[in-house]
């Protein structure tokens, strides 16, 4: 059986980021998924909310539980990112003062994401936007 | 350390989860930075930080952190506050600075993540 979420999300509305991972964080603990692989899937995935937020116009997430397996794919239309490695490095970030004032842009993001997650994969193109796909396996 | 120590110890007044004020805590971190605390690997810390912003609560709630300080007199607003009641959160402000709060707190035996 397969659960899915969908979230639209709106560049640069930071008092609604988080609002997705929060209902996910609720919907994984109602399937008895193990607390550690939810913990490190929301915490990605909260990652990857607030990076749409912070530098996109727009974009979508979606969730997908299966058996043994959850499925993130985070979709914005924004800039893109014209260096995914330069930007998988930690430190690297081109967050802008007020994301800075929220207590993110630091640069650590996208590493967490990959540290977290047990598959990333992030594709861009500057100009359109960026798709990053993760999976957590349980 | 109890939530009714902390509370004593650092001058502070409660602002909800006050059914929690016998919460043990063993272990606390003190940051401005969210992204920090999102790489943290521990559970059920203590959190003190200067920033009064939603985002403070839902950095909790993915980190798994029930508790919080808000240190230097920050003024976090009623909205934020329903938030956290409704997450089951305790918040506490204090009007000592980060490094005076996290100073009393370690003095006093509770202990740093790292």
């Amino acid at each position: 059986m397969t659960t899915e979420l969908k979230f639209n999300i709106e560049g640069g509305d930071f008092d609604k980021a988080g609002i997705a991972s929060s209902a996910t964080k609720k919907v994984l603990k109602q399937l008895s998924i193990d607390p550690k692989v939810v913990k490190r899937m929301v915490v990605a995935l909260y990652e990857g909310e607030v990076n749409i937020v912070a530098h996109t116009y727009r974009g979508e997430i979606t969730v997908s539980v299966t058996d043994h397996r959850i499925l993130a794919i985070l979709k914005d239309e924004g800039p893109g990112i014209a260096n995914i490695k330069r930007a998988m490095l930690e430190g690297f970030s081109t967050a802008s003062p007020k994301v800075r004032q929220m207590g993110f842009g630091a640069g650590m993001g996208l590493p967490n994401m990959k540290k977290n997650a047990d598959h990333l994969h992030v594709e861009s193109t500057p100009g359109v936007g960026t798709i990053v796909t993760m999976t957590f396996d349980f | 350390m109890k939530i009714e120590k902390i509370i004593q110890l650092l001058d502070a007044k409660m602002l909800c989860g006050h059914h929690r004020i016998s919460d043990e805590i063993s272990n606390a971190f003190s940051s401005d930075l969210m992204s920090d605390v999102l790489t943290l690997d521990a559970e059920n810390i203590l959190l003190l930080t200067g920033l009064a912003n939603v985002q403070i609560i839902r950095t909790a709630e993915v980190a798994d952190i029930h508790h919080l300080v808000i240190v230097r007199n920050k003024k976090i607003t009623n909205d934020i506050v329903e938030l956290a009641t409704e997450l089951n959160m305790v918040i506490i402000e204090s009007p000592y600075s980060m490094y005076k709060a996290s100073g009393i707190l370690y003095a006093n035996g509770l202990n740093p993540i790292y």
